[in-house]
């Protein structure tokens, strides 16, 4: 048996943390990180110091490390890899023992992996790619409330994408004047309607009279449709005894999803309102305000791709992936790879989407993608081609700025979105054939018609300021 | 096209204004068309049902099932049989097609086929 002793003083971490040798565990959570070392450190010691400080590390060896096992508890920096096309940074690979995180907070994942290691001197830019979350470790989280099937389920929606449309404008309205823009495109055809990120309980509209109205709207549109309807309430308040009683008072309107925004609001709050919808049996829509801080820039910050990993098993039933075809940011294959970590319950590792470790859900629930941001009908071939009929797409502009109101912006985006559906069933090529489906499907809708003449001219093409790491 | 403000002609008092979600917004499907869709269904592994109800409970989750779902069924023109043989049951009933995903646990599909009452 080897002995340890106490040697006061600093030592190189990768004395400790850097242990190319080691063959990762089942059980333990697996992190990539792309660094950016300052000048004259190199690569293993700074992959070493990022394991270190994210877990038993500190500066300097204290003697207190000898009353346990670090060898058991302390993470390790295994694998090194160039950053394709790049050579200012380089992937580092850490394995981190299950036993270092509580379960089912993932708010204690993070306070870990993404804590002071972020502002750690010997690193000028550092960035959490990805994680692999152990099957062990996501059992013991609660996941989505209701899941994609039960969703469907509850809403009657089968064989399609759902429809929904962002109130507009953000801010201003009065809770009466806001019903009646929700019970307009609700009556017209779609399927959601959803308050807007920065609609909370502000003076112009009050958060009960925007409940009360809204549920008066979305009731009368069920009953002059006959299907089922529902408007994404946003709950999200100052504290959380101000949460609950919102949707507290959403389920007692029978409304059948209510709205939460998981990053301002932090994970310990959404994985408290996760549980109470699961419980109460409402489905959660999650909206990411603030995402784009943290995961825009390719060197420092937090994939988006961690942070949906994250929000799955904290807890929600939708969540916003960014369209590939609209005015917000987002890469085909990179989305492609996110959308695949909301939806399915096994993501194998794939570079090209930007996926560093495979990924085991086990039977915890998928989440419905939300494509928003805009798109208008004209999108809708390429929508539906790209993500398939697990998804909601949502048009807020490209409803209520229809020429003839929400009612026809409605109908103009269901009838375009049954005319794609109809004719990929039938086998055609959306992606080629889209503009005639449309203009064919217009000859029976007046609607879809003016839709189509309203936008035609509308494009949104910027190049990605984040783009997966390639070889130029 | 004439771009001129349109007036919204949905109304509670009107049953045209109701719809059966999804395909109710397009025109009628002709049999080649259903066919077509039953097809799909096969090609994603599903089993189809026909179902049938009373307008005014559309909205409810359990219609009536015509007999019993077609399971391994996939010749699409019986299933097509099977839609025609509960609307002339009953002409007065709405009559849907649902596709059984059992992978999923869910439906991958459901439309109606025939508006008995509008």
């Amino acid at each position: 048996m080897s002995t340890k002793t106490y040697d006061a003083g600093v030592k190189d971490y990768r004395l400790t943390y850097w242990d190319p040798n080691y063959t990762p565990k089942e059980t333990d959570l697996l992190a990539c990180f792309k660094i950016t070392a300052q000048d004259g450190v190199d690569r293993e010691e700074a992959a070493a110091a990022v394991c270190a400080e994210s877990s038993t590390g500190t500066w300097t060896t204290v003697w207190t490390d000898h009353f346990t096992d670090m060898d058991h508890y302390k993470g390790r920096a295994y694998r090194i890899e160039d950053v394709p096309g790049d050579d200012t940074c380089f992937y580092a690979f850490v394995a981190y023992p299950i036993d270092l995180f509580e379960e089912g907070s993932i708010t204690n994942v993070l306070t870990s992996l993404v804590g002071n290691v972020f502002g750690f001197k010997a690193i000028r830019a550092l960035r959490l790619e990805d994680i692999r979350f152990p099957l062990a470790y996501v059992m013991t989280c609660g996941g989505p409330p209701n899941g994609i099937n039960v969703e469907r389920d509850i809403m009657n929606k089968y064989g399609r994408p759902m429809l929904g449309c962002t109130i507009k404008p953000k801010l201003g309205l009065s809770g009466k004047n806001y019903g009646r823009a929700v019970y307009e495109a609700l009556r017209g055809g779609l399927d959601f309607t959803k308050d807007d990120e920065n609609v909370n309980s502000q003076p112009f509209m009050r958060w009960k009279q925007r409940f009360d109205f809204v549920a008066e709207g979305l009731n009368q549109a069920e009953d002059e449709t006959g299907e089922r309807k529902g408007h994404y309430l946003n709950v999200t308040g100052p504290t959380m005894e101000d949460t609950y009683e919102r949707a507290e008072y959403a389920k007692s309107l029978g409304m059948r999803i209510i709205m939460h925004d998981f990053f301002t609001a932090g994970f310990t709050a959404n994985t408290s309102l996760a549980n109470w919808c699961r419980d109460n049996g409402m489905l959660l829509h999650i909206h990411r305000a603030m995402h784009a801080v943290v995961d825009r820039n390719p060197y420092h910050g937090i994939h988006f791709r961690v942070l949906t990993k994250c929000l799955r098993l904290s807890g929600g039933d939708h969540l916003h992936s960014g369209t590939v075809v609209g005015k917000l940011e987002g890469d085909r294959e990179a989305t492609l790879g996110w959308v695949d970590l909301m939806r399915d319950s096994f993501v194998p590792e794939n570079r090209k989407r930007g996926l560093f470790f495979d990924q085991d859900y086990g039977t915890m629930p998928g989440m419905l993608p939300v494509a928003s941001g805009g798109i208008h009908v004209w999108h809708m071939p390429a929508l539906t081609a790209i993500f398939g009929d697990q998804a909601v797409f949502q048009f807020g502009g490209g409803t209520l700025g229809h020429p003839w109101g929400n009612a026809y912006g409605a109908e103009a985006n269901r009838v375009a979105l049954e005319a794609c559906v109809m004719a990929r069933n039938e086998g055609r090529n959306l992606e080629r054939e889209g503009k005639d489906v449309l203009l064919n499907a217009a000859k029976h809708s007046p609607a879809l018609g003016a839709a189509l003449e309203t936008w035609k001219e509308i494009k949104f093409e910027f190049d990605t300021v984040d783009k997966l790491d390639a070889e130029a | 096209m004439d771009m001129t403000i349109q007036n919204h002609p949905s109304r509670l008092d009107n049953p045209q204004s109701l719809k059966f979600e999804t395909f109710s917004y397009l025109p009628p499907m002709s049999d080649t068309q259903i066919i077509a869709q039953i097809e799909y269904c096969f090609s994603q592994d599903w089993d189809c049902a026909v179902e049938y109800c009373e307008l005014e409970r559309s909205m409810d989750d359990y219609w009536y099932m015509w007999k019993l779902p077609l399971f391994g069924m996939r010749d699409a023109k019986k299933v097509m049989q099977a839609l025609n043989d509960c609307r002339d049951a009953d002409p007065s009933c709405l009559v849907r097609l649902v596709a059984y995903d059992r992978k999923r646990q869910s439906r991958g599909m459901q439309f109606v086929v025939h508006k008995g009452g509008l």
